[in-house]
């Protein structure tokens, strides 16, 4: 091993950027990280695909036989809650992901590094999302096979992918501060994903809330994850209402307003130790 | 070149609630030489690495590297020192020319000098052959030589470096000496973390024993070991009879008091270097007929430092398995 006369003869001086080029391009090395790996534990990404794929098929034909909605098949009514529910289980990598950077020494290493400290966070909400975005085409394909057949225009159809990717991003910060607050990968793991159960399936995602009774259908309709699966439907159904959407983006933005600083105060809580 | 210290802390602590992990600290280490922070698992070595790599902040105290303050000048500082750690972080999905790239991005080189430093660097660290394959297919030796190459993108004037051969094989820390040794000669200001005597001896210019957030000694390998004690010859006759014989056969060869163990029929004779000694000794012991059931040159080891500076042994089990519970006392003359 030759390691003598490790200077390095040609230019190693790092290029001057404004610090808000940095933010955003650090912030990109980190999410392509994150993506690098993702074809390099096939199992996590099979494992994200086939749970909403057995919800796909557990509800479209074994539940969905006793569920009925007024003016639409069940299959149309389905699919948009099932994207809902894929993004937003799927944001809890993010928690999960940072947890294990902690765990594993990362984080020190990327803080001994002369880097933008939000890019930690904001490389795995954004490859996060990206993520979610190649699981809902996946769905998305399941659901024509299926029977689903969104009949929205195509600007539509972006609209409520818009909306869902919005979300993906929204819930990868509640997910993060999640993963910043436990101790370890298994707790982020758990914790992340034990209070979105009641929050998917006490919603519209599935069935038409007004079968429920009185005080869970006050907290259902009231939801986010109902606005936001309302608004997606509406639009894949070409049935869209303004206020449904208005109300969904901003939970959301809500969502990111409050989430954002928690997760940065959690990140530097677990970091100045 | 100003002659200030690379490396400068004065009466630096650290809290963690209750528990105090630095009771006030200092450390000067020239520019261009190596200092080996030794002391058992938490001592406050990885403590006192992470305030001077700016990731934690001291509750009292001030510390310098490389002319900065390492509360104020922390992000400016980050470009000029390297660190790498015991858990070896790279990520190890990445395969190593990956993880370098990535790290030269973040220390914000353009994209061709990422690679091509790369490059540079895992041809180097031996590490060519492995480049395009994921790390977590690495031996643990080529993982802390990925990192350490990982801490070396921007040539820092100052590398940090926790226990970097914890866990390695004897292949894999000669290598790394190797490898820190060669970074030395070419002028690079060196803090390094060890719980053996052995390694601070070897790469060491200054050593400074911790125990319990404090500095409990300092001076080169040689005045510890003066403090502590040189080597020993540790024989074990086969016949609890010959244990005079053989104290008188080695007399010659003792540097001081030789220690009886009855019990154990053991000598332990302090010696200065053992090494070549050994030939006559046996030759000695074989020509006065006295059957030998083990003989070994034993170096004084981190607890030994530890008994002798504090009166008591280091608290981790690792280090006591090449300790025998007869342990002696004996101090050299010299």
């Amino acid at each position: 091993m030759n390691v003598s006369n490790l200077h390095y003869t040609g230019q190693l001086k790092p290029l001057a950027r404004p610090r808000i080029y940095w933010t955003i391009s650090d912030a990109l090395v980190l999410a392509k990280r994150h993506l690098l790996q993702i074809p390099r534990i096939p199992e996590e990404l099979v494992f994200a695909t086939i749970q909403p794929i057995m919800f796909v098929l557990l509800f479209r034909y074994v539940f969905g036989a006793a569920i009925v909605v007024k003016g639409l098949s069940y299959v149309d009514f389905l699919m948009p809650g099932i994207f809902a529910q894929t993004v937003i289980f799927g944001a809890t990598t993010t928690g999960i992901g940072l947890a294990n950077d902690l765990q594993k020494g990362l984080v020190d290493r990327f803080r001994s590094l002369p880097m933008a400290k939000s890019a930690v966070l904001t490389g795995r909400t954004i490859s996060d999302m990206i993520r979610n975005t190649f699981v809902v085409i996946v769905m998305w394909s399941v659901g024509l096979l299926v029977g689903f057949r969104p009949d929205g225009p195509v600007i539509y159809w972006f609209a409520g992918a818009a909306i869902l990717l919005l979300t993906s991003f929204a819930f990868s910060w509640i997910s993060a501060t999640i993963g910043l607050l436990v101790s370890t990968v298994e707790a982020a793991q758990s914790a992340g994903f034990i209070w979105l159960f009641p929050l998917t399936f006490a919603s519209s995602a599935f069935v038409p809330t007004a079968g429920m009774p009185g005080w869970l259908r006050a907290f259902a309709e009231h939801q986010p994850v109902s606005m936001i699966v309302n608004a997606v439907r509406g639009l894949l159904t070409n049935n869209p209402d303004g206020s449904t959407i208005l109300q969904a983006v901003a939970w959301c933005v809500g969502i990111l307003i409050v989430f954002i600083p928690v997760a940065v105060w959690a990140y530097g809580r677990r970091t100045a130790r | 070149m100003s002659n200030k210290p690379a490396i400068w802390a004065e009466g630096l602590q650290k809290n963690y609630g209750k528990t105090r992990a630095l009771a006030g600290i200092d450390l000067a280490v020239e520019e261009g030489s190596v200092l080996a922070l030794l002391g058992p698992n938490g001592a406050g070595k990885t403590t006192a690495v992470r305030i001077l790599t700016t990731l934690l902040k001291p509750d009292a105290g001030y510390a310098e590297v490389a002319g900065l303050d390492v509360v104020k000048h922390a992000n400016e500082l980050r470009s000029r020192i390297g660190l790498a750690g015991q858990y070896a972080a790279v990520d190890e999905n990445l395969t190593g020319y990956e993880n370098l790239v990535m790290f030269g991005r973040l220390y914000h080189l353009s994209s061709a000098i990422a690679k091509r430093r790369a490059n540079d660097l895992l041809e180097r660290f031996d590490l060519v052959d492995a480049s395009r394959r994921v790390v977590k297919t690495y031996s643990g030796g080529m993982r802390r030589r990925l990192d350490l190459a990982g801490s070396l993108i921007m040539t820092p004037p100052v590398l940090f470096l926790d226990e970097p051969t914890t866990g390695l094989d004897p292949r894999g820390r000669l290598a790394m000496w190797d490898v820190i040794s060669s970074l030395v000669a070419d002028g690079t200001t060196v803090l390094l973390t060890t719980q053996y005597l052995e390694e601070a001896d070897q790469l060491a210019d200054q050593i400074v024993v911790i125990d319990l957030g404090k500095v409990i000694a300092r001076g080169t390998a040689n005045e510890l070991k003066t403090q502590v004690g040189g080597e020993r010859l540790e024989l074990t006759v086969a016949r609890g009879g010959d244990l005079d014989q053989a104290s008188e056969a080695l007399r010659p060869y003792s540097l001081g008091e030789i220690q009886v163990n009855t019990l154990e029929r053991q000598l332990i004779v302090p010696v200065a270097q053992g090494a070549q000694l050994l030939a006559s000794v046996v030759r000695d012991l074989d020509a006065a007929h006295i059957p030998v059931d083990d003989l070994a040159l034993r170096r004084p080891t981190l607890d030994d430092v530890f008994l002798s500076l504090t009166g008591h042994a280091t608290t981790t089990g690792d280090l006591s398995l090449d300790t025998p519970d007869t342990r002696p006392l004996a101090r050299s003359t010299r």
